[in-house]
């Protein structure tokens, strides 16, 4: 798939000195589904900004479909659409009209059928006259998402979208974002959700403190984090996996432990065979602990080695 | 350009106008039927007249000056600063619409506004004065003219103001006294020859000796004067508004 985000050495220093992204690089393909996962303060929402043109780039550059976010910002803005994280609607306003204005807004002539199926795909279509102070804070991200849509994005944003949402809501949300994929439209999504991240991303980055520690396919994270290790304490520790235990997934671990890896989604995860071969080999067992790796432990130890 | 921008930006401001018709009208007719009250019956049955003018008539530019100028500096302020205080302004920014498409949205809404109550203000009016516009085509230039040009006063003030009481403060500490006395119901001619002087650095002077020119055929300053001032004033503003959306000043980070 080509690219249609591409992100190149950016920095952002705010004026207070505060450098809240440094040197980040991202290339974001056609009509995946890239779920940011980072703790709060990471950069998540300035790198979002930066490229939607609401915050300025310090330096670096930033292309959208091909197109220079500072020099071409026209061509590339009119391909972004952005759901913000903060609810900010007007009050007062109609459903209707608030997505009528998104849609002019960004250079698009009035298409009401348009406006129509998204507000029936967003379950919005019924209250279309209502005032949007009138409506509840999930009907409002409702809104904020109709909005981004209304001008045919070909990039969408969704800054935290289901922050705060109950479960309904964040499962027909995944819906939306399911069905738009399939309309091609490529996606971005931070989240503090790491079981979102898992329901519907294509690659998963993790940013932290400014910089982005790895984007990786989903399935491939996953399968990193369906391994499980088992460590192995003996009676008596040892300084080499012991001969006869070579057909085993093992390794040294700490303290003359061994440390068995294995697959707990495989058929047969070799535990029994493995225990046997280790008293046939005369070891005896101290102790045996066992531990999984999960996308969250990952998330987590990858932001503690960079805080390190 | 994006013409669809500055349409939806206008479009939807206006509908806002709309919603509160009834206090942007009801207030304006008020205030000015209060001061035909006061100025006109009361004080103004002691002044025969100025500049061959009935006083209640002569204060009739001046009224909508008032009103116009007040209307347009905080409709353009408070339709620029409420995206920025609710956070909607996201959108604005994030838009393939440069500042000139922006800014002429927000400006042609609260001109068109504060146009519509200056006439109002003159329909208003001639139910208590008798009253005749000599020159009606050079009158409605110039009230367009000042609704535009400080229209986009107020959308600096809006950009500018960090809180509410920011946003009142210019309309009232600034552009309220300089209309009070920039002439608007008295000719300068009537100050001590000092405060003359002193007036002439008040642009306001300007724009309601154009305006009652238009009127009455005399003024305090020539007319060409008057429609320099209204340029200079234009020209400063766009400056500063474009200035603003190159550096990002108080709404970009």
């Amino acid at each position: 798939m080509p690219d249609i985000v591409s992100i190149t050495d950016l920095t952002k220093t705010y004026g207070s000195g505060f450098q809240a992204l440094k040197s980040v690089s991202l290339d974001i393909r056609a009509g995946e589904i890239l779920a940011l996962l980072g703790p709060n303060g990471a950069g998540k929402t300035t790198l979002i900004s930066t490229v939607c043109g609401i915050t300025r780039p310090t330096s670096g550059r930033v292309t959208v479909g091909g197109h220079d976010i500072l020099d071409d910002y026209r061509a590339a803005r009119r391909l972004i659409g952005l759901v913000p994280q903060e609810i900010t609607l007007e009050p007062f306003e109609r459903v209707i009209n608030t997505v009528r204005f998104s849609r002019g807004l960004f250079g698009l002539g009035p298409d009401d059928a348009h406006v129509e199926r998204v507000l029936r795909q967003l379950s919005l279509w019924d209250k279309k006259d209502s005032k949007v102070v009138e409506l509840s804070g999930g009907m409002k991200r409702r809104v904020l998402i109709a909005k981004a849509l209304s001008h045919e994005p070909r990039v969408l944003f969704l800054d935290e979208p289901t922050a705060g949402v109950d479960v309904e809501l964040r499962k027909d949300m995944w819906r939306v974002v399911a069905d738009l994929k399939a309309d091609g439209v490529t996606i971005i999504l931070t989240t503090h959700y790491i079981e979102e991240a898992e329901a519907i991303a294509d690659r998963i980055g993790i940013i932290a403190k400014g910089e982005i520690l790895l984007v990786e396919d989903k399935a491939a994270l996953l399968k990193r984090m369906g391994q499980k290790q088992m460590v192995i304490e003996l009676q008596s520790p040892v300084n080499a996996v012991p001969d006869g235990l070579g057909d085993f997934d093992l390794d040294l671990g700490p303290e003359g432990t061994l440390v068995y890896t294995y697959d707990t989604r495989a058929n047969r995860t070799g535990i029994t065979k493995l225990l046997s071969a280790l008293s046939g080999a005369g070891l005896t067992l101290r102790d045996v602990q066992t531990r999984q790796s999960s996308l969250e432990d990952i998330f987590v130890n990858l932001v503690k080695e960079d805080a390190a | 350009m994006n013409l669809q921008a500055v349409r939806a930006i206008y479009v939807f401001e206006m509908a806002r106008t709309f919603r509160t018709l009834l206090q942007s009208i009801v207030s304006p007719v008020l205030s000015t039927s209060l001061y035909f009250v006061v100025f006109g019956a009361a004080i103004g049955s002691r002044i025969d007249e100025v500049e061959g003018v009935s006083y209640g008539a002569f204060i009739v530019p001046g009224l909508m000056m008032l009103s116009v100028l007040q209307q347009s500096v905080s409709n353009a302020a408070f339709g620029i600063y409420f995206p920025k205080f609710i956070g909607t302004i996201y959108e604005l920014l994030s838009a393939p619409a440069s500042f000139i498409e922006i800014t002429a949205g927000y400006v042609l809404a609260a001109a068109t506004k504060s146009l519509m109550i200056g006439l109002i203000i003159l329909a208003t009016s001639f139910a208590f004065v008798d009253i005749s516009v000599q020159h009606p085509l050079w009158m409605l230039a110039f009230l367009v003219l000042t609704c535009l040009s400080f229209s986009l006063f107020g959308f600096i003030i809006g950009i500018w103001a960090q809180n509410f009481e920011q946003l009142q403060l210019v309309p009232l500490l600034i552009v309220t006294p300089l209309v009070f006395l920039g002439g608007s119901f008295y000719s300068i001619s009537m100050l001590p020859p000092a405060w003359q002087t002193v007036t002439l650095f008040n642009p306001v002077v300007y724009l309601v000796s154009g305006f009652r020119w238009s009127f009455f055929g005399a003024s305090d300053v020539p007319v060409v004067w008057s429609l320099l001032a209204i340029a200079l004033f234009t020209a400063l503003c766009v400056g500063v508004i474009a200035w603003i959306f190159r550096t990002g000043y108080r709404i970009r980070k």
